[in-house]
């Protein structure tokens, strides 16, 4: 990055922050191999967990800082720098592997690196940049002048307020995407207009698209010849890695008897987070969900173990009084047998995530997603209010949602209405169920 | 693209199901001219799927077999992950299948029908690698502004809303995001597709896909949430203040407000006062107009006016005020698109010529620059191409068999405007990667 200021070639200016370029060429001992992943694995289920409950970005910032040091620190000093690099090559093999997986770590380890970035002194950030070799110009006073409006604009529309004196990247669209998807630079021809305070934002994306690129290269090389080389030695570790610490996915109901249908209208009542009694109830009135609404209610009730005849026979029962059974039949059991498995390719689908499912933007006529989100706060209110939520907790659930805290806000109606508390937080629809029929009927529990 | 830019050129063109209502005697001739029409329409698909390349050494030739295109037959019956080594296996599976419609997939990175063979070895390197940039905008997402048509209709008064979207992101993409190479065309029953070709929006990731689409995303409402357009910040982003006064306003206040009758009754003005989040003003404004009752023509106008002047004029110590104007024209006025057909790689979209199947309506390119004059209604059915096709306006084989026809003007367009300045720049993009391989070869050579 030839722009900031004239470089001086400080041979001593080194960083702690590695971009991990190339995997180690260190001896390992295998303890260490997996001790080191173990720790690593806490930073970034900590951050996954600090994520969810919805922080903001300067308590992430501190969350981040903290598990860190508790985390990675080593009684060698000169040891730390390796067991971050180990670890993180560990986990690249633990984590390659499926989609889903890859998709986790790649959005841990860029949260990581965005926040352990922002604490590097400005020295460190600047040969960074250097390394990730940014080609970007400063725009020269010439083309500066020739669209300063408009970079005022955009600094008044995101409300900052001075960019007299802020140094301007030309860079490709692309390799901006979150600026570009919150409307934050300004864009000419497929150039972003990206100010010096935002270029953090590019190196994290470079950072990113390169661990993408380089997870799947991992992932080819495990399966090619990783696998069966390391059959006696790291294979079992790897894998046990992986199983061992991820959460629940409710592809199949497994903590309570699967439920039938007579008692389901009692449950949704009971125990169905709001998203999915908002589901329920529209299917109920008006007979009919749009797609988006029929995969999140019916991965959630396959979940939560409703069987697949019944299901069927649940659907059937709505969608025949809208368009006939015969319609029925042919335009719609296909996705329910699909869901389960049965038709098609024969995966199973899992049930959405909150994450998932807040992240969805149903448009005219949807009814999925999360209301904690999409609706309005008037019609939230008046949905909370069936559940019987009132007073300060309705303050509070309130409160949370216009600070975006979706699924914390989700939490403190869960609380409110078990009068109980919830301390892992709702992470999944399915989970919200499952521990609400824990504290509902701790009896089905035994007998089980 | 004017009235007549009618016409029926479809690949898919039923030759089964719609010979059964065509007159009997005349069926054997009909078969022969829909074959013909068939092969003359997938070969200009193909070139629109397939024409990134040409017989150029840096070709990938298994490029098209590396494309997914699905079938939709006349049971419903849907198959995924066809493909095709050359125009004319796909013309022989065509004929076979008589699909009703054609949908076009991303390209991937192993041809899709062998992805079980790779999928068993193990290594999961069956993914989508490249993909037109794609838009769908659907004139159903409107229904709660448009008073003309319900459901998936779609008629003079409520296009301006297809010609909003067309201009306010085809500007977007031209001048925003600079792209060049744009295809619009009307879906055949209820909206319009735009298909960006260029290389770089070829190979946009997923997550660049998504954040084009969330910039150009405005539109917040979901059934349960009143407010449809919610802008934030003192002063408005330049490319949605670009929008409001290059095309937004002007379709607010010369047609839509009108065509829409917004302020003459009062379930629909009581819908835009909503909007405004001042009880005093709402309600004088409600007051004011429910005690007008002398009908009058002006309606629209003089409330429009004094909304706004309200509003704006008094000193609104609450900015939100202000802009309640410009969000009462989001509302009714933005483009509302389909993010996630935009967001993915891997989302499927009619193929542009093909016959809609439920309208029989032809899927035809169309002229951002004249999208106002454009008229759906008046875009031909496959059955009134037939006809014309018989009447003998047609000759077979030629480059421009199809400019006896109503949809001769269509294609000429796609040609001259699109398809034509598109192969150029991929010749220009392959001739200049190539001359750069082998310059990089020789220099190793000499090395
Ligand atoms: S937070 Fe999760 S469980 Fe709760 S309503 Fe939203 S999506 Fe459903
Ligand atoms: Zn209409």
């Amino acid at each position: 990055m030839e722009i900031i200021r004239s470089q001086k070639k400080n041979e001593t200016t080194s960083t702690n922050l590695s971009l991990y370029r190339s995997a180690p060429v260190l001896e390992v001992r295998l303890d260490d191999f997996e001790l080191y992943a173990i720790d690593r694995l806490r930073v970034l289920k900590g951050i996954s967990d600090g994520l969810s409950r919805g922080k903001k970005p300067d308590e992430m910032e501190k969350l981040v800082n903290e598990l860190w040091r508790s985390n990675m620190r080593h009684l060698d000093a000169s040891q730390i720098t390796n067991k971050d690099i180990i670890s993180h090559f560990v986990l690249r093999l633990v984590y390659c592997r499926t989609e889903e997986l890859r998709k986790w770590f790649l959005s841990m380890e860029t949260t990581l690196f965005r926040y352990r970035f922002r604490i590097e002194s400005p020295e460190s950030q600047r040969v960074l940049m250097a390394e990730f070799q940014l080609p970007y110009k400063a725009l020269s006073h010439v083309e500066y002048e020739g669209v300063k409006d408009k970079l005022v604009q955009v600094s008044r529309s995101i409300g900052q307020t001075s960019t007299v004196d802020t140094l301007f990247f030309k860079v490709p669209f692309q390799e901006v995407p979150e600026l570009v998807a919150n409307r934050r630079v300004f864009l000419l021809k497929g150039n972003a207009y990206v100010a010096m305070n935002q270029v953090a934002s590019i190196v994290v994306s470079h950072f990113r698209s390169n661990l993408s690129k380089a997870l799947v290269l991992t992932n080819r090389k495990w399966t090619s010849t990783i696998r069966e080389q390391e059959k006696g030695r790291l294979t079992p570790i790897v894998e046990a890695l992986s199983s061992s610490y991820l959460g629940p996915d409710y592809s199949q109901s497994r903590e309570i008897a699967d439920i039938s249908l007579k008692d389901i209208d009692q449950l949704a009542n009971s125990s169905f987070p709001l998203c999915m009694r908002h589901l329920f109830n529209r299917l109920r009135e008006d007979h009919h969900l749009k797609h988006g609404g029929r995969m999140q209610l019916g991965l959630f009730l396959k979940g939560v173990g409703l069987r697949l005849e019944d299901a069927l026979a649940f659907w059937r029962a709505e969608f025949s009084q809208k368009v006939g059974s015969e319609r029925f039949e042919k335009e719609y059991a296909y996705t329910v047998r699909h869901n389960y498995g049965k038709e098609g390719k024969r995966t199973d689908y899992t049930p959405y995530s909150c994450q998932k499912i807040i992240s969805f933007t149903p448009s005219v006529g949807d009814h999925h997603g999360c209301p904690y989100r999409h609706f309005s706060e008037d019609n939230l209110r008046a949905a909370l209010s069936t559940m019987g939520i009132g007073g300060r907790a309705m303050d509070d659930v309130m409160d949370k949602v216009r600070n975006h805290h979706y699924q914390l806000a989700c939490t403190l109606t869960f609380e409110a209405i078990h009068s109980s508390s919830c301390d892992t937080g709702i992470n999944h629809p399915n989970q919200y169920f499952s521990q609400s029929r824990k504290l509902l009927s701790p009896k089905d529990q035994l007998s089980t | 693209m004017e009235k007549d830019l009618n016409g029926a050129v479809d690949m898919q063109i039923d030759e089964c199901g719609q010979n059964k209502h065509s007159r009997n005697q005349e069926d054997q001739d009909f078969s022969s001219n829909i074959l013909k029409c068939t092969m003359e329409s997938s070969s200009l698909m193909q070139t629109f799927v397939d024409g990134y390349h040409g017989k150029h050494p840096a070709q990938d030739q298994s490029y098209l077999s590396r494309r997914e295109f699905s079938f939709t037959l006349e049971n419903d019956i849907y198959l995924r992950f066809q493909s095709f080594k050359n125009a004319n296996e796909m013309e022989q599976s065509v004929k076979e299948k008589c699909p009703h419609k054609i949908d076009i997939g991303p390209v991937y990175s192993i041809d899709p029908v062998k992805r079980h063979a790779y999928a068993q070895s193990g290594s999961n390197g069956f993914a989508p690698v490249e993909r037109e940039l794609v838009f769908d905008i659907d004139i159903s997402e409107y229904n709660d502004v448009r008073y003309c048509c319900t459901g998936s209709d779609i008629c003079l008064d409520c296009w301006p809303l297809m010609a909003i979207a067309i201009k306010v992101i085809d500007a977007a993409l031209r001048d925003d995001f600079g792209f060049n190479h744009i295809l619009w065309v009307y879906s055949g029953r209820r909206g319009v597709h735009c298909w960006v070709c260029d290389s770089k929006a070829r190979r946009l990731s997923n997550e660049q896909r998504s954040s084009i689409a969330d910039y150009l995303h405005v539109y917040k409402g979901s059934e349960n949430s009143s407010k449809k357009a919610s802008l934030t910040g003192s002063v408005l982003h330049p490319f949605l203040v670009r929008s409001y006064t290059n095309v937004l306003i002007d379709y607010f206040e010369k047609k839509l407000m009108h065509s829409q009758k917004l302020f003459s009754y009062e379930e629909r003005y009581q819908k835009i006062l909503g909007v405004i989040p001042d009880e005093s003003i709402v309600t004088e404004l409600h007051d004011k107009w429910k005690a007008d009752r002398k009908s009058s023509s002006c309606f629209e106008e003089n409330r429009w006016n004094q909304l706004k002047s309200l509003l704006q004029s008094r000193k609104q110590k609450v900015q939100g005020l202000r802009r309640c104007v410009e969000e009462i024209v989001f509302t009714y006025t933005y483009p509302r698109i389909d993010m996630e057909v935009s967001k993915h790689m891997n989302h499927l979209l009619k193929a542009p010529f093909c016959v809609h199947p439920k309208t029989g309506r032809v899927c035809v390119p169309m002229d951002p620059q004249h999208c106002d004059s454009f008229d759906p209604t008046a875009v031909p059915t496959l059955s009134k191409l037939l006809e014309e096709l018989n009447t003998g306006g047609w000759k077979a084989d030629t480059e421009n068999g199809w400019s006896g026809t109503s949809l001769g003007e269509s294609i000429q367009f796609f040609r001259s405007s699109f398809l034509q300045p598109l192969l150029k720049t991929c010749r220009e993009e392959m001739e200049s990667s190539y001359n750069a391989k082998v310059q990089s070869n020789k220099n190793s050579l000499n090395w």
